[in-house]
């Protein structure tokens, strides 16, 4: 794994980016509005402030559950979605201040890859188009070499070159997930936003994805942000693993320190109710609650409702994200006021038991 | 110990334009009281059409071609329709991954429960109602009074599915057929889910069929597990046993390849190659191609080996000497 050194420059960098989504009044509600229902245009907030570092040939996963922002900080960190707050910067320089050439390297050099590739896979063009079109547009391969490029490609990803002319519809999932590996590789990407690309695939096929994914890394030099909310699959293959809930980080980690000395109560619980197969017939001790909407995330640290280690100063004050106070290994961070607590104290402040 | 459902060698096939895909190929299972059974396999494997099958909701171009299905002794397959509606959603309920296969979005949840109710128990209104709150009640949603008045659309996603599984409550069902009530739903939601399902069952004294692809919420919850490969049950047995010492090279190649079973950081191990399309399985048994263990016999049928409360159906499976 690589240890990136502290003082090299973040290949992509998140400052206090915040993403806001503001949902208009629908029709009803403007009519409604007419006769005085005094109705407001509603902001969530989708990422509230988040630093996020990520070195060249670093693996980060994100987790968290749905709705927490994950999706929306990946776009915004690959530049395709604009921040509403704070500053993107790809190799120290914000994405903003980038012009001409810059700015259309930039966009090649972060790639994504979604879950569900017939999504984003024109049905009416053949693979090799799909494949081939960027790298021809932009100039990275000359018109008549384009089939001998994609057919290396191809290859490379595990799909057979003679199925070039076929279109998406005709390959299975983990397929269609390769043709687009190859479309993002084909523009020689230096960062994968893998937004849950294996979500939707069986055991197996996710796990053959997973090791492609690996060699890649290793053979064209890749930098991942790998967003999952599959704790089991970010565990195994990231250098780093960074929690988010509800638009926020609250905390970051190796793997190795995250699933061993978890800090967050709500990390806490997202292992625990890990299901795993090696610990079979267990009990549950799910915590509480709901996801609350981000329409209106709750005060002060937005898992009071749910934590059942929550004091006062949890109702009331953001905690913000910083190393335990017990020391433990270096870059361990989590944003959780029992941090300010002596160890006896915080292992003591339970206050009322899950469900 | 009787059993609640006795599958006996059932098939159901669709009569495709392609030809004649067969979803469940000569499936035998039981269920046996206040068991709970998990069914796994990957996507297309026949789980959910075994589930219908049973419910009788298999729809052309879709037909159950043969075998059994045992109910406390009686052939669902040979009643009535009307029998068969008494049978379901009272005797035999079953929840879906989607819980708008079950509800109605335009009537409101107590019209839909106290419908549910009054469909097979002649009750009052009030009544009816009063048993809606408390299934709502019982399944986790807080002030489910006022609750029953609101409609599908105003619960988030894990709230609905409770809902769901209220309606298939009601009855107090001998057996409840899950099909993948969780796989949408988030970790720590799936995990109050499971934790009252697992409640409810054992309060009630409901079997439970639970199917789905994730081996990790099959061994939290369930006694015993069978593994479904391209129709047909290939191993089952006990949880333990069937996921510490897998006879069939399926089960095993499943268990390796998920993430926690090879060290961090390390290659997975991934079975090769991906399951053979429905219409062109291989003949005799269909995991021959992906299959290290394979010799020429494997292309004739193997058939069922039932020992001492295990099943597989492979000509070499994996041995195990006691440790
Ligand atoms: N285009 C959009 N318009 C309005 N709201 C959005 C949009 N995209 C995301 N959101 C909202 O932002 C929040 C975070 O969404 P998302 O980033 O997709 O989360 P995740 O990927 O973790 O599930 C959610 O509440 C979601 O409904
Ligand atoms: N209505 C249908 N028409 C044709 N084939 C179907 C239909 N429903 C299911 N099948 C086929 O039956 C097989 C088993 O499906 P299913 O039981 O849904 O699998 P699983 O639930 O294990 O993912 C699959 O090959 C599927 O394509
Ligand atoms: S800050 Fe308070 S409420 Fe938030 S996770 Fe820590 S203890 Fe729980
Ligand atoms: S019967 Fe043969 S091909 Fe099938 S699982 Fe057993 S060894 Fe493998
Ligand atoms: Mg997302
Ligand atoms: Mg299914």
């Amino acid at each position: 794994m690589t240890n990136p050194l502290v003082e090299a420059v973040p290949l992509v960098e998140a400052v206090d980016v915040s993403r806001r989504f503001s949902r208009k009044l629908d029709y009803a509600e403007k009519i409604a509005n007419l006769f005085g229902a005094g109705l407001e245009e509603k902001t969530v907030h989708a990422v509230d402030e988040v630093n996020l570092a990520v070195y060249p040939g670093e693996v980060v996963g994100l987790v968290g559950e749905s709705g927490c922002g994950k999706s929306t900080l990946g776009r915004v960190m690959a530049g395709i979605m604009p921040a509403s707050g704070g500053e993107v910067r790809w190799k120290g320089r914000p994405l903003t201040s980038l012009q001409g050439d810059d700015k259309r390297a930039m966009r090649l050099s972060a790639q994504m890859i979604f879950q569900d590739p017939m999504s984003t896979l024109n049905p009416r063009k053949r693979v090799l188009d799909i494949i081939g079109e960027a790298p021809k547009v932009h100039g990275i391969v000359k018109g008549r070499e384009m089939r001998d490029y994609v057919a290396a490609l191809a290859e490379r990803v595990g799909l057979d070159a003679s199925y070039l002319d076929r279109y998406p519809h005709q390959f299975s999932g983990g397929q269609r997930q390769r043709i687009g590996i190859a479309r993002a590789l084909a523009v020689k990407p230096k960062l994968l936003v893998c937004d849950e690309s294996v979500a939707a695939l069986d055991v197996s096929i996710q796990a053959q994805i997973l090791n492609l994914f690996m060699d890649l890394r290793q053979e064209f030099g890749l930098t991942y942000l790998f967003i999952s909310h599959d704790l089991g699959v970010v565990k195994h293959i990231c250098d780093r693993v960074v929690v988010m809930y509800l638009g926020r980080v609250v905390e970051s980690a190796t793997p190795d320190e995250l699933f061993d000395n978890p800090k967050h109560p709500y990390t806490q619980a997202l292992i625990r109710e890990l299901p795993s197969v090696t610990d079979r017939r267990r009990v549950f001790t799910p915590i509480k609650g709901e996801i609350p909407s981000p329409l209106h995330p709750p005060a002060g640290c937005h898992f009071h409702p749910r934590c059942p280690k929550a004091f006062d100063r949890c109702r009331v004050e953001r905690p913000v994200l910083k190393e335990n106070a017990a020391k433990v290994a270096g870059r361990h961070i989590s944003a959780c006021h029992l941090n300010d607590l002596a160890a006896h104290q915080a292992t003591n402040a339970t206050a009322e038991p899950a469900i | 110990m009787t059993p609640v459902l006795e599958v006996k060698n059932l098939s159901t096939h669709f009569m495709t334009r392609r030809g004649i895909l067969k979803a469940v190929d000569d499936v035998s299972f039981t269920v046996g009281e206040r068991e709970i059974v998990g069914l796994v396999g990957e996507s297309g494997s026949g789980k959910s059409i075994t589930g219908f099958s049973i419910l009788g909701l298999v729809d052309p171009p879709g037909r159950v071609v043969s075998g059994q299905i045992l109910f406390n002794g009686e052939d669902l397959l040979k009643m009535s329709p009307g029998a068969m509606r008494t049978i379901r959603g009272k005797r035999i309920a079953m929840i879906f991954q989607d819980p708008m296969m079950t509800l109605n979005p335009v009537l409101s949840v107590a019209t839909q429960m106290i419908e549910t109710v009054q469909a097979h128990d002649r009750v009052s209104r009030t009544e009816a109602r009063a048993r809606a709150r408390d299934a709502l009640g019982l399944v986790g949603i807080p002030s489910p009074e006022e609750r029953l008045d609101s409609y599908p659309h105003q619960f988030s996603g894990g709230m609905r599915q409770r809902v769901a599984i209220a309606i298939a409550l009601l009855h107090r069902p001998d057996l409840i057929i899950a099909d993948e009530p969780t796989t949408a739903l988030d970790v720590t939601i799936q995990s109050q889910i499971l934790f009252e399902i697992k409640r409810l069952a054992a309060e009630f004294g409901m079997a439970l069929i639970w199917i789905s692809h994730d081996l990790g919420v099959v061994a939290a919850l369930a006694d015993r597990i069978m593994v479904m490969y391209a129709g047909r049950i290939v191993e089952a047995g006990q949880v333990d046993g069937v996921l510490t010492a897998p006879r069939h090279p399926y089960t095993s190649g499943l268990l390796s390849a998920v993430p926690a079973a090879v060290p961090r950081g390390e290659p997975l191990r991934p079975i090769p190659g991906f399951a053979p399309s429905p219409l062109s399985r291989p003949s005799g048994c269909a995991f021959r191609d992906r299959c290290a263990r394979a010799t020429d016999i494997c292309a004739t049928e193997p058939i069922r080996s039932i020992a001492a409360d295990r099943e597989f159906r492979c000509f070499h499976p994996h041995l195990w000497s006691a440790a």
